[in-house]
Parts: structure tokens; C-alpha cells; sequence
């Protein structure tokens, strides 16, 4: 299996684990919609919330990045397509970092 | 709803053209001009009128939309008879490809009516009041309905679209069991008028490395059959960011397809045989 077919093998893999772990972060939203600061953070930093948290992030950015390579190999040709794609990567990689940092940090504080 | 056959007709039909103003984004050479109007012989009854695309190279002059008014007491029923009544009375300068007349040749597939279809197989009551008449879209163009197909062609040599076996050649036929044989039913019938490819809008933007729908389908077609050995090479070949996965489903072939075939469900097919071939691999290594 090579790149095509990995690419395209992940974006599934990751929009088949979107499914529940959308449905439990909305969920979650949902019912803390009437709680407090205090409880709210309680609920982000029980171990679950959390490792579910960050598979959620990955899951997400991961989907993203490889969603937005699509758009880039269907549209750009030019010589910068290495670049952009870059970019895109990084990106996503960055806000999934800062995603995880930012759970982690919450816990910790 | 997805869309299996050509035969689902579309239960709405919100705008005829993607509304974006006609030539746009085109290059200065390639813009379409004003034509003239050839009108139908003094003493007609029924006219219907077709707006055909021209373009001559030797003209140096830009494409352009002639106005034809076509006497249909005077010519058979379908798009091709059409053309052909106008290519006899009216201007003989017409040029398009046509040979078979009963949709098994392919030559005459053409953009009529908004829809890549063959002309011989489209009755002209099916169509618009007016209804323009173009080339397959995408390509570049020889002369008024006549597209270049060289590349098409290669790309179809290029999935090898013959047996491959390399077990020892049998006294007589390589025989299959008649459920070997239906696999390759809807996958066989392919004329390869390459209505799918050049409906494709991921062939618009990549088709210089996408194979695209025709050729794919032929791909699956060798994949399917039980008498191939060669499987393997195949799908090695295939698995290519461009050469399969540009396809995002987007059924545009399966919609166009005069022959009524699915290539949209044998490039899914491609890509699923690529996933099991992985697995079985990968269970034989832990195995």
C-alpha cells in the first residue's frame, strides 16, 4: 500500500472515529450547559474527558489536514504545491498541539 | 441518492448550467463568438433548431455558436440524423465523427443538450427546444464537434487492457464458470466514447495524470477476471495519489454513461481490492 491508497485508508479510518467522539464532545457540551467554571473544568479534567479530548483533537486535525491535501493536489499545480502543502500540515499540526497543551494545561493548574 | 445508471433520470433539475457567466475563465483564444444562422429550406412545417459549436483551426478565427434549423419531416429522429441532415443540405463544412449508428461504436459522443451522450442514441425529442450541441468537454479540440483523443488512448494502453497470465497456456480456451463470467457484466459493454472522462471534473483539473473513469473501468474490468494473473502489478500500478485517487465519487460518469455501466462503483471497487490485498498481507506476516 503506498500513498494513495494510505491517504485515503486514514481518511476514513479518522471520519469513522469522528462519529462517536463528536457525538460524546457535543453531548458533554450539552449537559454542562448550565454548569459552573468549577464543574466544567471537574468534567475536562477527569482522565477520560481528557484522553477522549485529545483523541478527538487528533482524530479532528488529522481529518482536516489530510482533507485539505485533497483540495491542494486537485487544485494547485504550480511550483509552490510543496509549500502550501506544508503549510497546511503545520498548521494543523500546530492547532492540535495547542488543542492538547491546553487540556493538559487545564488538568495541571 | 446514489446514483447507480444513467436511466435514474434526475427527479429535479434546479439550473440547466452552473451559473457562471458563459466564456468565463476561458482563454482569449478559446472564447466562444456569435456564429451565423443557417435557416431551415423555404416550406418547412416542423423546425427545431440546434446551436452547434464550430471551430475551424485553419480559420484563425475564434470559436462560435452557428444557429441551425433543422426540417424534422425531413430527417430521422435522432441528434446523429440531425447532424447528418445538416452536414447533407446545409453546410457541408460540419465536421463530426460517426460511424455505427446504433451505439455500439462510440464515435459520436458529443456534449448535446447539457449531456455527454452519443448522438445516435439521444432522440431529438428528448431534447430542448433549442438545444445547443457541443464537443466533450475538456478536451482539446480538432475541429467542431471533433475532440483529440490520443491522450484518452494512452491512458487506456496504460492499466493494459489484455489478459495477463503466466501459468502455462492450455490445450484449448482458458475456461470460467458462468458466475466467473457475470463479474464481468456492466464492465465489458464498455465502447470507450469517453463520455465518463470527459464529464469528470476531476479529469478537467488532473487529466494529465488522473486515468479517469474509462480507463479505470477497463482497469477493473482485468482486475475482475478470473483467467488474470497479474493482479498484483496491477493494483501496484494503480496505487497512485493521481493515477486512481483523484476520483472523489463525484458519479458524473455514471450519470453520462450511454451504455447504462457504473464506473464510479468499479473505481470503488479498485480501492477496496487494494485495502484487502494490504490485510491478507499484512495477516500473513503476523501469521
Amino acid at each position: 500500500m503506498k500513498d494513495g491508497a494510505r491517504h485515503w485508508l486514514w481518511e476514513r479510518a479518522t471520519a469513522l472515529a469522528l462519529i462517536p467522539l463528536t457525538i460524546w464532545f457535543l453531548a458533554s457540551i450539552i449537559a454542562h450547559s448550565s454548569s459552573g467554571y468549577g464543574e466544567f473544568v471537574a468534567w475536562l479534567t477527569n482522565p477520560l474527558s481528557m484522553v477522549l479530548m485529545v483523541l478527538l483533537l487528533a482524530a479532528l486535525f488529522y481529518h482536516i489536514a489530510l482533507g485539505f491535501q485533497v483540495v491542494v493536489d486537485d487544485y494547485v499545480h504550480s511550483a509552490r504545491k510543496p509549500l502550501v502543502l506544508m503549510a497546511v500540515r503545520l498548521g494543523c499540526l500546530a492547532l492540535a498541539a495547542v488543542g492538547c497543551i491546553a487540556v493538559v494545561y487545564t488538568a495541571f493548574d | 441518492m446514489i446514483i447507480r445508471s444513467s436511466n435514474q433520470l434526475p427527479q429535479y433539475t434546479f439550473l440547466k448550467r452552473f451559473p457562471v457567466p458563459k466564456n468565463f475563465g476561458l482563454p482569449a483564444t478559446s472564447r466562444i463568438e456569435g456564429g451565423r444562422t443557417w435557416p431551415a429550406p423555404s416550406g418547412a412545417r416542423h423546425i427545431k433548431v440546434f446551436d452547434v459549436y464550430r471551430y475551424n483551426p485553419d480559420s484563425g478565427r475564434n470559436p462560435s455558436l452557428d444557429r441551425f434549423e433543422v426540417d424534422l419531416d425531413d430527417c430521422g429522429p435522432m441528434v446523429l440524423d440531425a447532424l447528418i441532415w445538416i452536414k447533407d443540405k446545409i453546410d457541408p463544412t460540419l465536421a463530426f465523427r460517426r460511424s455505427c449508428r446504433e451505439g455500439i461504436c462510440g464515435s459520436c459522443a458529443m456534449n448535446i443538450d447539457g449531456t455527454n451522450w452519443l448522438a445516435c442514441t439521444r432522440f431529438i425529442s428528448e431534447t430542448d427546444d433549442l438545444c445547443p450541441i457541443y464537443p466533450l468537454p475538456g478536451l482539446q479540440i480538432i475541429k467542431d464537434l471533433v475532440p483529440d483523443l490520443t491522450h484518452l488512448y494512452a491512458q487506456h494502453e496504460a492499466v493494459q487492457p489484455w489478459l495477463s497470465a503466466k501459468s502455462p497456456e492450455p490445450e484449448a480456451e482458458r475456461i470460467q464458470s458462468i458466475e466467473e463470467r457475470q463479474q464481468l457484466d456492466g464492465l465489458y459493454e464498455c465502447i470507450l466514447c469517453f463520455c465518463c472522462s470527459s464529464g469528470c471534473p476531476s479529469y478537467w483539473w488532473n487529466g494529465d495524470r488522473f486515468l479517469g473513469p474509462a480507463a479505470l473501468l477497463q482497469a477493473w474490468r482485468w482486475l475482475a477476471d478470473s483467467r488474470d494473473e497479474a493482479a498484483a502489478e496491477r493494483l501496484d500500478r494503480l496505487d497512485d495519489p493521481f493515477r486512481l485517487y483523484r476520483c472523489h465519487t463525484i458519479l458524473n460518469c455514471t450519470r453520462t454513461c450511454p451504455k447504462g455501466l457504473n464506473p464510479g462503483k468499479a473505481i470503488a471497487e479498485i480501492k477496496k481490492m487494494i485495502v484487502e490485498r494490504q490485510a491478507e498481507k499484512d495477516q500473513n506476516v503476523g501469521g
